[in-house]
């Protein structure tokens, strides 16, 4: 067994197997309780003359990275694992659309093409780089048929400010008895688009891969890379990183909790939590010059220093977010009307997301007691202990209370690292990356884990890069919280979970 | 409740007044008078995520908190193109968004205003044109307006839209 270590995150290793061991170890793995990280594939006929698809999945500390080579001359066939991990099967729909290695799986629905032709790969090195529109046509939803049931189509320009998706509803009367998404609609070629940049300046195309998510991907993005480039960067900026990474939680956590008063019928808590957020931005604006960590995480390093004046700052802001944090929890607590909304709402049993592999803050507030953070820490998250939070009601409010729960764990961590900022340079000069295996960088973003699989050309360029959003985990799942719900409960628990179509589509 | 209001009025009033327009600094209430004679009545603007990565999403839910008071100034967002003046338009424009954004120009009725938010909307930005991607919302859509800036802030956002409203009035 050809056990290689991969660089960048430090516990992964690398094996390449056939399709029977290939099946047995996910099998081995899935008994044991492993959770999938992705799936995904590449166009190695170049080198190898094959086809890899690729998975990575963890095991408390330890990843492994499972390789299966498919010959290019021979059938592209390979065998599907959504038996074991669910939220595999559009993983492995996905890769059938962008390089035609088909799952044996019974959905061989297109998932990501919805209006490129079929026959056509994007992601195969000689495919065409601009097409002509050739739209696949009414895409078969599966229906529900009984006395009363109907459909409800919803998307995929939605009624508020919020990206594209197409919900199909089967409903009798205000019970919603089936939930089928569509989504690929923001598809827009990132991983394609990837293989034209330079691997040093592809971190900002991994900041857009969810803009919500800026820092987080763009840290495991530049992760990969420094692995395989075999530099690490200074002390000072793996604390500044993970200040970007902790205030992007915040900002989205005190965006989502006041989006989740709103979706409630409580208007006072939207327009409390959008005041403390806009003022984290405009402190973002002052230290970044930003008011989204876009471009802050670089190869090396990071972008910006934090003066000792600009960590007062943040410091006496924090002070003020804890206190006003602790009224707003108590409103919320002990609002009946809004407590009568969350409780119960959208209810994914701990077990239930045992067997999907649900990830992240949507994971942890059903019982799946896992986080990057305290399990297998990274620079510089190792020294800090980071206190996990749980909750095993699984419905809008453990999602909610895990929110309020981890907003306050960021606030203690912003305050650690600044207190324990060691001095120093921010930024290193790399050396050149190597070329000769794959690079992978796992960081945990506000929404779950974020993966980077990256491979660098000989000349510096990418050769292939797969980001990797928890979406891809959490979306089957928001189909299964619905059933039973009221329709009406829908945009309150879809907001609970607050999933990325862009990261998800790419 | 006395909790409630006691949080209201410790945050207090956090509206600022509205972007002058760039060439002439008018008092902002001419905004409301040049809307009404305009339009007749506020502005209502469609939002359309065309195939953004979201951070335009950011700052056009940002332009609705407190601070930038949207809403006081006869601004609003509506759910429906239908009642629609203007449609907000972030991008890339993906493929798989071209139909549903066409459609809802559409729906929306003339005289209609479009603007391009964001360095993708305007240029096609970090994505550019692809099997997967149109571009900038103008290969696809006649723009008036347009706010670069990955992403713009909420202040670029307001002042682009109140020029226009303005130049249209002139």
């Amino acid at each position: 067994m050809d056990l290689a270590p991969v660089p960048g995150f430090t516990t992964a290793r690398r094996q390449r197997l056939d399709a029977n061991a290939w099946i047995d170890q996910l099998a081995q793995a899935r008994a044991a309780g492993a959770r999938l990280g992705a799936l995904w594939a590449s166009d190695a006929r170049a080198t190898e003359g094959v086809f890899r698809v690729c998975v990575v999945v963890q095991q408390s500390r330890a990843l492994d990275w499972l390789e299966l080579a498919l010959p290019a001359g021979g059938p592209l066939d390979y065998p599907d694992i959504s038996g074991l991990f669910p939220a595999a099967g559009r993983m492995q729909r996905a890769a059938c659309d962008l390089l035609g290695v088909r799952a044996t799986a019974a959905d061989q629905r297109p998932w990501l093409r919805h209006a490129w032709p079929e026959g056509l790969f994007p992601l195969r090195a000689d495919a065409a780089g601009t097409v002509g529109e050739s739209p696949t046509g009414p895409y078969p939803f599966v229906s529900v048929a009984g006395d009363g049931v109907h459909e409800i189509p919803v998307g995929p320009v939605h009624a508020g400010i919020i990206e594209p998706g197409h919900f199909r509803f089967s409903v009798v009367g205000e019970k919603v008895l089936r939930l089928e998404e569509r989504l690929g609609y923001v598809h827009k070629g990132i991983e394609k688009r990837f293989e034209s940049f330079p691997a040093t300046e592809g971190q900002r195309l991994a900041a857009r891969v969810s803009g919500d998510s800026a820092a987080g991907f763009s840290w495991a993005y530049c992760m990969a890379l420094e692995g395989l480039c075999g530099g690490e960067p200074p002390p000072r900026a793996l604390y500044l990183r993970a200040l970007a990474l902790e205030r992007e939680r915040l900002a989205n956590h005190l965006g989502d909790l006041g989006a989740l008063g709103n979706d409630a019928g409580f208007a006072f808590g939207l327009s409390q939590f959008a005041h403390l957020k806009e003022c984290l931005l405009r402190t973002n604006a002052e230290i970044y010059g930003h008011r989204y960590p876009m471009d802050e995480v670089v190869p090396g390093g990071v972008m910006h220093d934090l003066s000792s004046a600009a960590a007062g700052l943040v410091l006496r802001e924090l002070d003020a977010l804890t206190a006003q944090l602790a009224r707003l929890d108590a409103i919320y607590t002990d609002h009946p009307g809004l407590q009568d909304r969350f409780v119960g709402a959208g209810r994914v049993s701990p077990e239930l997301a045992a067997r999907l592999g649900l990830a992240g803050l949507a994971g942890r507030a059903s019982g799946q007691a896992f986080d990057l953070r305290t399990d297998c820490p990274a620079p510089p998250y190792d020294r800090l202990e980071v206190r996990m939070v749980t909750r095993n009601e699984g419905d809008v409010a453990a999602r909610v209370a895990v929110r309020f729960e981890e907003t306050r764990v960021a606030i203690e961590l912003c305050r650690r690292l600044l207190h324990e900022l060691p001095a120093g340079a921010i930024r290193v000069p790399l050396p050149a990356p190597r070329s000769d295996r794959p690079g992978l960088g796992l960081v945990e973003g506000w929404r779950g884990p974020l993966l980077v699989a990256l491979e660098v050309a000989g000349d510096g360029r990418i050769a292939r890069c797969r980001p990797q959003d928890p979406s891809w985990h959490n979306w089957p799942a928001l189909e299964h919280a619905i059933i039973d719900n009221i329709v009406p409960d829908f945009p309150l628990i879809n907001k609970s979970f607050n999933l990325a179509y862009s990261g998800h589509d790419l | 409740m006395l909790k409630i209001l006691r949080v209201i009025a410790r945050s207090g009033l956090r509206s600022e007044p509205l972007p002058a327009p760039d060439a002439d600094r008018l008092p902002d209430q001419r905004l409301h008078e040049d809307l009404r004679m305009l339009l007749g009545r506020a502005l209502c603007i469609r939002q359309v995520d065309a195939g953004s990565c979201n951070g335009c999403e950011l700052e056009i839910h940002a332009l609705g908190n407190a601070y930038y008071n949207l809403e006081g100034a006869g601004i609003r967002f509506v759910a429906s193109p239908r009642h629609a003046d203007l449609l907000l338009v972030t991008g890339p424009v993906t493929r798989n968004m071209r139909e549903a954004l066409l459609r809802t120009y559409q729906a929306t009725p003339p005289p209609r205003l479009v603007v391009a938010v964001g360095d993708c909307g305007c240029t096609g930005g970090i994505f550019g044109a692809s099997y997967a991607s149109c571009g900038a919302v103008a290969n696809v859509l006649p723009v008036d307006a347009s706010v670069p800036g990955c992403p713009p802030s909420p202040t670029a956002i307001l002042q682009v839209i109140v020029d226009l409203v303005r130049a249209r009035h002139r």
